[in-house]
């Protein structure tokens, strides 16, 4: 995007929140045990278009990399993916009550 | 860091810069904080990572912020042969100070009185996150990163810095291994400070370039 | 006298960490930074060959042209080895 026409650069910030300092944890982690490189996150990151930089926050956008990485690194699958996010959903309606346990 | 207990959710409460974080634990879980959850718990039990592992590394993010660089860059100002060192290499010269930065490849480029620098990154959001924390949310903007490389001097008034004229910029765009830190001028008028005074002049967009030390 | 270089003006798909908007502009290399893993097979899961980096400086009337900000102010950007053509 380096050059593009864009205006006000806006300069209200915020503290990370406990679930974007997680997800910040497991990239560095998982990319400190080899199981993706900063590379393959910032290529996943490329390939979600120009749209989700508009739709989603920089740390939805980077549990979306991750999962990506880790997805095509056979971590785990797609179908352990689906039914844990199924799981977690049912827990509760709140990210703490989400939490296992 | 010391670090004497796992508890998870002892981050909450107070970040190091006094605010409140976000209260995410009561508004509705989103579908994004649905995967970070699944994804961290997958991660667990196919023993990738442990859940210490996880507030450690939140711990060590947490202790790094703007004050180690400020204290980086007190010490070059204090010290001619420090600041050749950091000239030299940024990062040895941060380890030397005793900051834990990892594997950081750290260039220092140094303000002068007809040269400014400021530093971005196009490509997505490089910062010396080892030695000053995670960037501020603007850095990651979108307006930030396509409009530093272009108009750089608009860019600056808009912080609040107007340069004059016969001021070269240089603009510096991580694209790639190497993280960049600006060595503000010191101001005048400091030569009496102690080194920990001149450190508290020396503000975090002070070592991107955005802003420029406080003045005594 | 300053290496002078151009950044190729190819544009593949896929991740390359040339910026878009210096492909095909001059500039001079302002130090060599070492061999770093090419991104470009890193990002793709592939072992990788160690590439040569440099960091490479252009003026802005280079980049931008008549539409630059201050001619004479520069932009410094690290740029692989073999994204570059020597002039």
């Amino acid at each position: 995007m380096g050059g593009l026409p864009a205006g006000a650069i806006p300069q209200d910030g915020h503290d990370f929140a406990l679930w974007e300092k997680r997800i910040d944890a497991l990239m560095v982690l998982c990319g400190g045990k080899g199981l993706f490189t900063v590379d393959g996150l910032r290529r996943a990151l490329e390939d979600m278009g120009e749209d989700a930089f508009e739709k989603h926050s920089y740390y939805e956008r980077w549990i979306a990399a991750v999962n990506q990485n880790l997805i095509e690194a056979g971590v785990y699958s797609l179908e352990e993916l689906g039914q844990r996010m199924a799981a977690v959903s049912r827990r509760g309606a709140t990210y703490g009550e989400a939490q296992d346990g | 860091m010391p670090h004497d207990h796992h508890d998870h959710f002892h981050h909450e409460g107070l970040s190091p810069s006094g605010h409140p974080y976000r209260s995410d634990n009561d508004e509705p879980l989103s579908y994004w904080q649905c995967m970070e959850i699944a994804v961290r718990e997958l991660l667990i039990e196919k023993g990738q990572i442990t859940p210490a592992e996880i507030a450690v590394q939140i711990d060590a993010m947490d202790a790094r912020s703007p004050a180690n660089g400020a204290a980086v860059v007190a010490r070059a100002w204090v010290d001619p042969a420090f600041k050749q060192r950091l000239l030299d290499n940024a990062g040895d010269a941060s380890r030397e100070m005793g900051f834990d930065i990892g594997p950081l490849n750290l260039i220092a480029v140094e303000n002068t009185a007809d040269t400014h620098n400021l530093i971005v990154c196009t490509l997505c959001s490089c910062y010396p996150r080892n030695l000053l924390g995670l960037p501020p949310d603007w850095y990651k903007t979108r307006e930030y990163r396509s409009r530093a490389v272009r108009e750089p001097r608009a860019v600056l008034r808009e912080f609040g810095v107007d340069l004059p004229a016969g001021t070269t910029v240089r603009v510096h765009d991580s694209t790639a291994d190497m993280r960049y830190i600006v060595l503000p001028a010191r101001p005048n008028g400091t030569d009496s400070m102690t080194e920990t005074e001149l450190a508290s002049l020396v503000t975090r967009d002070s070592m991107i370039g955005t802003g420029l030390p406080r003045q005594p | 006298m300053a290496d002078r270089v151009r950044v190729k003006s190819m544009m593949p798909p896929g991740h390359v960490r040339a910026p878009a908007y210096l492909r095909g502009k001059t500039g001079y290399i302002e130090r060599p930074l070492g061999a770093f893993g090419n991104p470009e097979q890193l990002a793709y899961g592939l072992k990788a060959d160690k590439k040569p980096l440099y960091r490479v400086r252009f003026t802005m009337a280079e980049i931008w042209g008549d539409d630059a900000e201050n001619p004479s102010d520069t932009l410094d950007a690290e740029i692989y080895d073999h994204w570059l053509e020597r002039l």
